[in-house]
């Protein structure tokens, strides 16, 4: 065998995964995403003495299997190689890294640039006041900078267009202003609360799915199995986080096109949401809600009455505010067959998440390689077909209608709570495992190996955001300018969690 | 037309009428108590994540303190957290609390500079800038704008370009790639200028302290005019806070619930 299959939280010994030669390694993983089933979770490498290890992890979506390959190669000469990305530029995000981060050179990859301009980047020359942007020598283009800093309470991130008229030809994103070191932090820091508390802060909106990802993980390096009641208040924390984000969203799209109606509906509907959140776990966000082996916020019936209460008077405003907007033509003339892409083009890239949905591209980890309690639910994505603006919108308000659904009917039946809490064991040695989870933009997946003693060696993170910005500069092309700042609300990609 | 209207009553009054007194729903952690309760010190210290705590006396830092509340769980006898979200200065002493002190935490009147009320007393423009912040803090600071709270009563509000901004408003621990750009900013905004801090990450750095993706060489240079705590910091304690700094205290109806 070339590779070895585990499943969702399955940890393994990392002498398990086979270690192939480098083309073999490029064959089989490339072969692999050939297929529409297929795709990247994630591909990383470490430094293994004088060599560089790689490992891919490729999910197959219908079997719920991830299959794990790895292959060492030395870069110290100088020596360059073939790259994945030229034959699927899905893997383009994850081959910037290694060539970022270790100076691993590629032969013929189509678009080399700068990922993040990490603190331990190979080449310190290489600064985010340097990038090498694309350049268009013409008398009748123009270029058009954004950012870093935005006009909004937003984070920061650099865009530059190419542009003929009002009409964008080009746009490249620049990130890498809200690099915190967050992966080698989680091994420097030894506390699991220190660990708890940076992967809360990965990205602040999508705190529930993050914790998640490091619980499950950490779980399984230590052989736990979460009781029912956590795996309860998990599953229910994170439709409860995809509600509070797609309604946020919705009032931004309104206000991005100036109909401040359902900008501000919308966005007070957001606050019994994150309200009801506080009142559960003491933080609007979910903050210290989730922790690995125990249960901080058991849902008991007061809970679930609370809950009941928040969904009936959210749902009632909630369907009226959205049927009134989608029913007004200047709204529809503002979304519709804007900022598009297309099924071969999600696939192309290897989107993910809601956005790769609303192109009509069924990944969902829910569905292929549920978690936590996903596996009793027998979900069905939502799919939209046109990838348009409109797509992106409809498509939240469907997810949000499907979420409220799910947590009803769980309601009816609520686990006690465990009496006692076991004590985690510490992580077993020399193990390798990998945690996705279907976050409210898409799929989070976390990595971690242990070294001879048990102590994690390295931990790496993947926002679905880091898939999805490439999706943004496609959408808008051919779009005109003015309707960016709608684009890009579409999407409502994270910057801290594509820059860690 | 009337299904508009129709729309705009179904939500009734969302605004809270009273900032300054409304209360937080559910569990909150703001202010804490400390007692002079005996616990093991070494233990309660240790357990910290972001060093907050410190023994003799036992003091939370509240510009570090990520209001996780491990400690009030194991030590329940010792600290509790109370509701009162009032908990901005505009001094970094004064955001250390020690045990057997339960007093609220107020602005120093001393430290606010003549002009601040002087010239901003009625109408203050923030330029917001995350550096490193992850959009937590950023999140409620937009929530202060929404129709719930709707801080632009009092005539503060968040504006796209520094040089129409008063006041610079920091969000995240400053990341070396921000550094840069953070300057610019600041130095774009016109004189006199304030500047706020909103959060652990901000205030102290947080869990990325010691990270060697930061650079806080910024903070050193100048005189920060409010610190306002909190993981996220609550719109309350955000709004408080900026009505303390420009001596705005408006009309106050007692005893409403939010
Ligand atoms: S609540 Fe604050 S002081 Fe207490 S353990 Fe958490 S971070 Fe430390």
């Amino acid at each position: 065998m070339n590779h070895i299959k585990i499943k969702n939280n399955e940890a393994i010994k990392l002498a398990e995964i086979p270690v192939i030669n480098y083309s073999e390694f490029l064959n089989f993983n490339t072969a692999l995403l050939s297929k529409e089933e297929n795709h990247c979770v994630q591909y990383f490498g470490f430094r293994k003495n004088n060599l560089l290890r790689l490992i891919c992890c490729m999910a197959d979506d219908n079997q719920g299997i991830i299959n794990i390959s790895s292959s060492e190669i030395s870069i110290d000469n100088n020596e360059s190689y073939p790259s994945f990305s030229n034959i699927h530029l899905a893997f383009h995000c994850f081959e910037r890294e290694i060539h970022e981060n270790f100076g691993l050179n590629y032969t013929d990859h189509p678009w080399l640039k700068p990922l993040r301009f990490s603190f331990d980047r190979f080449n310190k020359n290489s600064t985010i006041t340097n990038y090498p942007f694309r350049q268009i020598e013409s008398e009748e283009l123009h270029e058009v900078g954004v950012g870093p800093i935005h006009a909004g309470i937003i984070e920061p991130g650099h865009f530059r267009f190419i542009c003929s008229g009002e009409q964008i030809l080009h746009l490249e994103i620049q990130l890498g202003y809200q690099h915190r070191g967050i992966e080698k932090l989680m091994i420097s820091k030894k506390k699991l609360i220190e660990r708890n508390m940076l992967a809360e802060s990965i990205a602040g909106d999508t705190v529930i799915g993050h914790s998640i990802a490091y619980a499950n993980l950490w779980e399984s390096l230590c052989d736990f199995k979460p009781s029912e009641d956590i795996q309860f208040a998990r599953t229910i924390a994170l439709e409860w986080e995809r509600i509070a984000n797609h309604t946020g969203d919705l009032s931004a799209l309104c206000n991005d096109i100036a109909y401040q109606l359902g900008g501000s509906v919308f966005g007070r509907l957001r606050t019994p949401i994150i309200n009801t959140f506080q009142m559960w776990c003491g933080n609007r966000l979910g903050k210290s809600a989730i922790s690995p082996g125990v249960n901080n916020i058991p849902f008991t019936n007061t809970t679930a009455a609370t809950f009941s209460k928040v969904m009936y008077a959210f749902q009632l405003d909630f369907m009226e505010m959205y049927d009134k907007m989608s029913s007004l033509p200047s709204i529809l003339a503002r979304l519709e067959k804007t900022g598009i892409v297309s099924k071969e083009q999600s696939t192309e890239i290897g989107m993910v998440g809601m956005s790769a949905r609303a192109s009509n591209n069924s990944r969902d980890i829910r569905k292929s390689h549920p978690h936590d309690l996903y596996h009793l639910f027998n979900h069905k994505p939502i799919i939209k077909r046109h990838g348009d603006v409109y797509s992106r919108t409809q498509i939240r308000k469907e997810e949000i209608l499907q979420s409220l659904d799910y947590i009803r009917n769980f309601m009816d039946e609520i686990p006690s709570a465990t009496e006692k809490n076991m004590d985690l064991n510490p992580p077993a040695p020399n193990m390798f495992s990998l945690s996705l989870v279907e976050g409210w933009r898409g799929e989070i997946c976390h990595c971690a190996i242990t070294d001879e003693k048990g102590e994690l060696m390295l931990y790496k993170i993947k926002d679905p955001s880091l898939h999805n910005w490439l999706a943004l500069t496609l959408a808008v092309r051919n779009n005109e300018i003015s309707d960016f700042p709608v684009c890009n609300k579409s999407f409502n990609l994270s910057y801290c969690g594509h820059d860690l | 037309m009337i299904s508009d209207i129709k729309i705009l009553y179904h939500q009734g009054k969302q605004y809270i009428k009273d900032l300054q007194n409304a209360e937080v729903p559910g569990i909150f952690r703001g202010r804490p108590v400390i007692s002079l309760a005996p616990v093991d010190t070494n233990k309660l210290v240790e357990l910290c994540p972001s060093h907050a705590i410190s023994s003799e006396p036992v003091s939370i830092d509240l510009g570090k303190c990520l209001f996780c509340g491990e400690c009030a769980r194991v030590f329940p006898e010792k600290i509790i957290f109370t509701k009162d979200y009032k908990i901005s200065a505009n001094s970094r002493d004064d955001l250390i609390i020690n045990e057997g002190v339960d007093t609220p935490i107020r602005l120093n009147p001393n430290l606010i500079r003549k002009e601040i009320s002087k010239i901003f007393g009625s109408s203050l423009k923030l330029r917001q800038v995350s550096a490193g912040g992850d959009n937590s803090c950023e999140w409620e600071l937009g929530a202060t704008n929404n129709v719930n709270f709707d801080m632009e009563r009092y005539g503060i509000e968040f504006v796209a370009s520094p040089r129409h901004a008063d006041a610079i408003v920091i969000t995240g621990p400053i990341t070396k790639n921000m550094a840069e750009p953070l300057q610019a900013c600041y130095n774009a905004i016109p004189d006199p200028k304030i500047i706020i801090l909103v959060g652990t990450d901000a205030i102290s750095g947080g869990m990325f302290v010691d990270s060697p993706a930061i650079d806080r060489a910024f903070l050193d240079k100048y005189n920060i005019d409010l610190y306002i705590p909190g993981n996220p910091s609550h719109p309350l304690t955000i709004i408080n806070g900026l009505l303390d700094l420009t001596s705005k205290k408006k009309q106050i109806k007692k005893n409403e619930n939010f």
